[in-house]
């Protein structure tokens, strides 16, 4: 934390305008927020089915299991998915080029 | 004894000296994990953040202890028991909550944050205003959910000791206090976290056992085990397994129910003692495992927590349940009893007051935390203070938050704690979370906007709830009792008619952060803003593990 006379860029700022750490941000935010859209519509369908289809939702579809039922385990389902889906692309996609930047910028290593 | 219960299933069941037994067996054990876990609480990396030592599957137990609070396992089983399908919305939003946690929280945070959700959330706009903003949400939200905490403690007793007199059950609560106050004071963040993964395991093996036995009765056939839940039911059996018994009422209670079902899904990335745990863990990587496993043990309990529900549908019955003292919250202790006796009921009632304990202990070190690291460290002392002092207030605090725990137990007794929870993460979700996603992913975000956001959504909650039949007004139409806080049936001014202020105040804030961030007229500051964005998504110079 020491006072630098007017730094004209931080190493951080020259990270975070490289070519590597952009692409590592917008592959980032390409994937997460499409698959916050999907999982957050998804779980809005269910909730306003459960509230409005009431007889939609009652439909049995055999025996005592409804339609509603299969839409609630449905999001079980989907959760689970999801969240292997992202684990298995951050650790392949993303966290050697986050670790690679890391140990440049902790080693000081920044151009 | 069996005899005797048969007789008078109101009163009480089971055994007491089994009940305490086991849950005294639970206490002596992770007593001396505590102790052993303590002797390395040095700095305030340790007494915080475990040292940040603790592995990824490790700490995904503990969260899963710290998340499966009492209001998931009693309050979700007797909600599903009495209202049916309206109940399961509960475990679906409480679970699928995780996913904003896992994909746009929890590493960025574990990267960016030192101890607690202040950290993040000050980065890179003014230190002492935001913290100040963000440490009042946290202790408003720790408030809540010690409140349905408590108030399930309460109908334990009542249920488990046969305690009925208030004088006795206030005597009980404070015991359980106590004992929370001490593993915190001497075991820190690490001894909380062994104490919520002996825990987890405890209750999730328990519940196993018992979702195997109920399946077993009914062939493993779901639908025959609705079956029995639905001729339990009576005239309205039928409808305990379709949406509407308890929202489907009017065109208000189904904004109720958007309302929770927004609250639920929102909240949980909000949560200060769930952001907290993500500093215990090396690594953003190991935050991200933490996530995985959390969201496993989470998943797979709530899908417990559906046969458990119909269960005690179907062996209890919804008027029994009802009925019985500590009423819906008493319907898993009355089906393990049903299922094997005073053993089982004692196992699972012992397991139920160690997550209370486990729980309340988790909200109290991140409230201590908040508030030495933010208010007083920060905010008082100008950052100017060390690390001793800070641990020193926090212990103090620990004190402080203990007592007010116990006597909030003794006057929200009776309310579903599952809907009690809710409201902490209604809080949560319009207080913090929309300035942890502003500040994490918006470039132009600034300290107006987070304080606009912030005290926005905590002001506009707190009030919706103050003025909602949550604390007044609401008045069952057969019986003419009080189902609110305030018992006094001619006390009403719940002009809200909204249970759950969500569906107003979560929009609210995320606007006000918008609109409070274009009127800020505080200059931008990229050197800082470089540094957070790289340091979310590398870990360059993220707070590393304490060696010892």
């Amino acid at each position: 934390m020491s006072e630098v006379i007017d730094p004209p860029e931080t190493d951080y700022q020259r990270v975070q305008r490289s070519q590597e750490f952009q692409d590592l941000r917008s592959r980032f935010r390409r994937f997460v927020f499409p698959m916050t859209g999907l999982f957050f519509a998804w779980y809005l369908i269910y909730v306003l089915l459960a509230a409005y289809a009431h007889d939609f939702m009652s439909t049995r579809v055999t025996g005592n299991i409804t339609v509603g039922l299969l839409f609630g385990l449905g999001q079980f389902v989907s959760t689970f998915a999801i969240t292997m889906i992202y684990a298995a692309w951050a650790n392949r996609r993303q966290d050697a080029v986050a670790d690679k930047l890391r140990r440049h910028i902790e080693l000081g290593e920044v151009r | 004894m069996s005899v005797q219960t048969a007789a008078a299933p109101t009163t009480q069941i089971g055994e007491p000296a089994v009940n305490i037994a086991i849950f005294a067996a639970f206490v002596l054990v992770t007593l001396v994990i505590v102790f052993r876990a303590s002797r390395n609480n040095r700095t305030a990396a340790d007494y915080y953040a475990a040292g940040r030592s603790f592995t990824g599957p490790q700490n995904g137990t503990a969260i899963a202890g710290d998340y499966l609070s009492a209001a998931s396992f009693l309050g979700i089983t007797g909600a599903i028991a009495v209202n049916g399908y309206d109940g399961f919305l509960y475990s679906i939003g409480f679970l699928v909550a995780w996913l904003v946690a896992l994909l746009l929280v929890a590493e960025l945070l574990r990267n960016t944050g030192k101890f607690t959700m202040a950290d993040v959330l000050s980065f890179r706009l003014k230190q002492r205003p935001v913290r100040m903003a963000a440490a009042l949400a946290t202790l408003a939200v720790v408030f809540f959910y010690l409140l349905a905490q408590m108030a399930g403690a309460g109908g334990l007793v009542a249920l488990l000791l046969g305690i009925e007199g208030v004088a006795g059950q206030s005597i009980v609560i404070a015991v359980v206090g106590a004992l929370m106050i001490l593993y915190v004071l001497i075991g820190g963040m690490k001894g909380t976290t062994w104490v919520q993964i002996i825990k987890a395991v405890l209750l999730i093996a328990g519940a196993a056992v018992m979702t195997a036995w109920v399946l077993t009765l009914y062939g493993f056939n779901l639908s025959d085990l609705l079956q029995g839940a639905v001729d339990m039911g009576g005239d309205g059996g039928a409808a305990l397994i379709e949406p509407g018994k308890q929202y489907g009422i009017s065109a208000l209670t189904r904004l109720d129910f958007l309302s929770l079902a927004l609250a639920l899904v929102l909240g949980t990335a909000g949560l200060p003692h769930v952001l907290m745990r993500f500093y215990t863990v090396p690594t953003a990587k190991e935050a991200r495992r933490s996530v995985v496993w959390a969201i496993w043990l989470i998943g797979v309990f709530y899908l417990f927590t559906l046969v458990l529900g119909y269960g005690a549908g179907a062996l209890v019955g919804p008027d029994v349940i009802k009925a019985a003292p500590g009423g819906v919250n008493s319907a898993a202790p009355l089906l393990a009893f049903e299922l094997g006796g005073p053993l089982l009921l004692g196992f699972i009632s012992a397991v139920a007051f160690a997550t209370i304990l486990a729980v309340v202990a988790g909200l109290t070190i991140t409230a201590a935390a908040s508030f030495a690291h933010d208010i007083y460290a920060s905010v008082i002392k100008h950052g100017e203070v060390n690390p001793d002092g800070e641990v020193r207030v926090a212990r103090i605090t620990v004190l402080a938050i203990g007592i007010l725990a116990i006597a909030g137990g003794i006057f929200a007794n009776g309310q579903n704690i599952a809907f009690l929870v809710a409201l902490a993460f209604a809080v949560a979700a319009s207080a913090n979370l929309p300035t942890i996603l502003y500040s994490l992913f918006w470039k132009r975000f600034n300290t107006s906007g987070a304080l606009w956001s912030m005290y926005g959504g905590l002001i506009s909650c707190v009030v919706l709830i103050a003025f909602s039949p949550v604390v007044s007004g609401k008045v069952d139409p057969v019986t003419g009792a009080s189902l609110s806080m305030i018992k006094d049936t001619s006390i009403d001014f719940a002009f809200i008619p909204l249970s759950n202020p969500g569906i107003i105040s979560i929009p609210l804030a995320f606007l006000l952060g918008i609109v409070g961030t274009l009127l800020g007229k505080e200059e931008a500051n990229p050197e800082k803003f470089a540094e957070m964005e790289v340091r979310s998504l590398t870990g360059a110079g993220s707070e590393k593990a304490v060696v010892h």
